[in-house]
């Protein structure tokens, strides 16, 4: 693609000053993004970094609450995805959509099938299926159930239906996943044929080297924030990860000096732990009163690490040892009577319990420790969740109020409280501060140097690399599911992670 | 506090309902409230709701916790016909009273377990795990009893069916005492709370060290107890063991209690009175449509039309129309407080 820059004239589709809001949290803030015409342009971020708040603000499945949409020249605000898709925007996603135990022909005539005397004309539609599938290169009976096919194959029906629906904003989102190479590079072809028939695509992946194999156009989002759009051929990978993460490179902020009271004896050590499939062995050392901060893309099994260091999932290799006696680690009831704690990446589906009480929820964890047998009586119930109420300024009107209607820093906070009631000694936390808003950021940032003070072990999963930075005494930097170098004392920089990151990132393209 | 206020508050519609219909029957037959002591035991047709309605509602409260934890379990009406048959097929053959029970017992509890195993570790869907031995208890039953009605003349063993206590038939002492016990003991224990937390997100329940499998199959087993002790009961009631009939249906009549009693079939909260007081309005249908006299096959459908409008009251459009011309609901308001 030649010079690669943009006039006004080829944008396709122009977002500007998107806002939107969900109750307790910013999810998008004043982003724009332009699409032109024939071009392929990748939308990345971490998780929770907006991206799909984004794209579904584009598709009409949420409503934008500021900002402007413009397409073809002309002002739009789809209400629903369908009027998004008539207007020309269509949408394939990494689970394909379609009906599995329909044929090929009827998934992409759904809703629309050619009709005669008011019957579907069968012979008509597998006509027009063919004829539409042919300009993909798509060997395939089209009277085939489309779940005979392979994913790769549906998710180039799903495509040819988007495109023939749309017709001028194609949006992939994910659909790479679960394809291996060969059908990857199959979908890049036909990316590449729309690209070059002038519609405007975005691509969404966690996979930085499909974002250069066809991309020529980078946004980066991150916390509801656009960071920057810049052209793929001039973004080095290093700095397109220091992008993601939260970095400009090179910026060197030494966070606070940290107790070195982390220099006493090792009280947990793992050696050789691991899970095949999920994590590759490694080795871990966790004094008492040290955070060890853990850093990685998504995908590089930080999440891994932490189920099977909490027993979610079980290790089929290593050792774990406790104050130099062994530890079985096999079940989360296992960790608790070891005094550990867990706070899950995804607060709702593996934190709260959404229809139990602020209370009920707080005291889950303390009283399934104690055993069904010995209930936590009432009384103490209300002075726990009270307490931690008000210590972690939780915002609820009252403690019986179900957690699901809380927002999601306080659902945070609230699960924080359940782990602390049972007083432990070595807590887990996966993105603490993910998806909630910049004030209960600081909270639970403070709430981890104060644990960690009182003498706990912490570790803490994070992709904002700066707070990592802030209250991490030792960083772990993962890649591709396993442990890949360890960053200690002053060599803790977001700069130095970034590195660590990226090195790996290079050698894969290559 | 009045810790037992946001409680009855939750039995209001069902209480209302089961007066309603029981209002309804005794303006047609006010002889229907009437009751008469004979020989020190009380006589008329609300005990006989009680009394008729009692294998229901055991099976309505082990059901209760089983949908509780998310499941549900088909097999209670083939359990029941099952430890009935067991029952019999015991006392007839010389064994005591005592061992007979506690066989049948057993034997219920077991199918609990069998159940139990099958959802809580294969992971199989409770609905699926429990058909199959809906369909292959009846057959075990029936086997059992070698395909003929058992009948046994044990004194003891009829005593359950349509003895007395305190003025009362054995069947409703059973199953209040039984009801007031499990209530009892999931109430005064975690148990309940834990029940709840798992029925509403078993991922987070077990990364909480809630031993989410033993509770399930404990479930299960609750319930093929119930299913024993109705089992027993309906045995005892006939004098003989019924392997085609003992039962049959039951599981859709102990289901529709919990949802009469405004359970919800996703899991979670339950009120185990609730569903006693669902089944005790299904039976007062029962009861008072055979009163009617109306020619029995319109039975069904009037119980079905019943039912139906019961649901339809209870139904959230329903409700969240009754909130739009009453009060509004507190909880409604407060997640628009808190969205703002």
């Amino acid at each position: 693609m030649p010079g690669n820059t943009f006039g006004s004239d080829d944008i396709i589709l122009s977002a500007t000053g998107i806002d939107k809001v969900f109750p307790g949290a910013k999810a998008l803030n004043k982003v724009n993004f332009q699409l032109a015409r024939g071009e392929v342009h990748a939308l990345l971020g971490e998780n929770g970094a907006g991206k799909s708040t984004l794209v579904k603000c584009i598709t009409g499945a949420y409503r934008r609450d500021g900002g402007r949409l413009v397409l073809d020249g002309a002002d739009i605000d789809p209400r629903d995805t369908f009027e998004a898709q008539r207007l020309g925007i269509g949408t394939v996603y990494q689970e394909v959509n379609l009906l599995p135990n329909l044929t090929v022909a009827e998934n992409l005539f759904l809703g629309r099938q050619p009709k005669r005397f008011g019957l579907v004309d069968a012979r008509e539609m597998n006509r027009r299926a063919e004829t539409l599938l042919a300009g993909y290169d798509l060997d395939v009976d089209v009277r085939a159930e489309l779940s005979s096919c392979s994913v790769a194959v549906q998710q180039v029906v799903a495509i040819a239906r988007a495109v023939d629906l749309s017709g001028k904003v194609l949006i992939l989102d994910e659909p790479t996943a679960s394809l291996d190479a060969h059908e990857v590079e199959m979908l890049f072809s036909i990316v590449r044929r729309l690209k070059a028939q002038g519609l405007g695509i975005v691509f969404i992946t966690h996979f930085l080297e499909q974002v250069y194999a066809i991309c020529d156009r980078i946004t980066v989002l991150r916390n509801g924030q656009l960071v920057g759009t810049r052209e793929a051929a001039a973004l080095p990978r290093r700095e397109l990860i220091a992008m993601m993460l939260g970095r400009e490179l090179g910026d060197e902020i030494k966070a606070v000096a940290r107790a070195d009271a982390a220099e006493g004896p090792v009280r947990y050590r793992f050696a050789g732990y691991g899970r095949k499939g999920h994590i590759e062995p490694f080795d871990l050392e966790v004094r008492k009163g040290e955070v060890v901060g853990i850093a990685g893309l998504l995908g590089s099994g930080r999440t891994e690490t932490a189920e099977i260091l909490f027993g979610a999932e079980k290790a089929d290799s290593g050792t774990a040892e406790i104050d130099g006696k062994p530890a079985e680690l096999t079940s989360p009831r296992a960790a608790i009577r070891h005094r550990f704690g867990f706070c899950p990446e995804d607060r709702k589906v593996d934190g709260i319990v959404g229809d139990l009480s602020v209370r009920e929820n707080i005291a889950l964890a303390l009283q399934a420790r104690r055993g069904w047998a010995r209930p936590i009586p009432r009384a103490e119930q209300d002075r726990l969740a009270d307490q931690y109420i008000k210590a972690l300024d939780i915002r609820t009107t009252d403690r019986e109020k179900p957690i699901r209607l809380l927002s999601g820093g306080n659902q945070q906070k609230a699960i924080l409280a359940r782990w602390l009631a049972t007083n432990p000694e070595f807590l887990i936390l996966d993105e603490p501060t993910r998806g909630i808003d910049v004030g209960a950021h600081a909270e639970i940032i403070r709430l981890i140097e104060n644990l960690c003070e009182q003498g706990m072990s912490l570790i803490v999963i994070s992709s904002e690399l700066d707070e990592l930075v802030a209250y991490s005494r030792r960083v772990i930097v993962l890649r591709d599911r396993a442990h890949v170098s360890e960053l200690v004392g002053d060599a803790v920089t977001t700069a130095h992670i970034v590195e660590a990151i990226a090195a790996g990132e290079k050698q894969g393209a290559a | 506090m009045n810790a037992l206020k946001p409680h009855l508050i939750r039995l209001l519609p069902q209480f209302a309902v089961l007066i309603a219909v029981v209002a309804l029957i005794s303006l047609a037959f006010p002889d229907f409230l009437k009751l008469q002591i004979q020989n020190g035991r009380v006589y008329g047709s609300l005990i006989d709701v009680l009394n008729r309605g009692a294998p229901v509602a055991l099976l309505a409260i082990g059901m209760t916790i089983v949908i509780a934890t998310r499941g549900i379990d088909l097999s209670v009406g083939a359990v029941m016909a099952i430890c009935g048959a067991v029952a019999a097929a015991s006392i007839t053959s010389g064994h005591s009273l005592v061992y007979t029970l506690a066989l049948a017992l057993s034997v219920g509890m077991l199918c609990g377990l069998w159940n139990g195993i099958l959802v809580a570790v294969l992971d199989i869907q409770p609905i699926i795990a429990t058909l199959v031995l809906m369909v292959a208890g009846r057959g075990i039953a029936q086997l059992i009893t070698e395909g003929a009605i058992l009948t046994f003349n044990d004194p003891g063993l009829i005593f359950i069916g349509s003895g007395s206590f305190l003025g009362l038939p054995m069947p409703v002492v059973i199953w209040l005492v039984f009801g007031i016990a499990v209530t009892l003991l999931v109430r005064r224990t975690a148990l309940g709370m834990l029940v709840e937390a798992l029925g509403i997100n078993r991922r987070a329940s077990t990364l909480s060290g809630v031993s989410t499998g033993v509770l399930l199959i404990a479930a299960y087993v609750l319930s093929g107890l119930c299913a024993a002790i109705a089992g027993i009961i309906a045995a005892a009631d006939i004098r003989g063991a019924d392997a085609n009939n003992a039962g049959l249906w039951l599981e859709l009549d102990a289901i529709l209690a919990v949802v009469v009693g405004g359970n919800s079939l996703l899991g979670g909260r339950f009120s185990i009175a609730a569903s006693l007081l669902g089944a005790l309005i299904i039976q007062s249908i029962n009861t008072g449509i055979l009163l009617s006299g109306f020619p029995p096959e319109f039975n069904l459908i009037i119980k079905a039309a019943i039912i139906v409008l019961i649901l339809v009251i209870q139904s959230p459009r329903i409700r969240d129309l009754a909130t739009l011309f009453g009060r509004a609901d507190s909880a409604e308001a407060s997640v628009k407080q808190e969205a703002k």
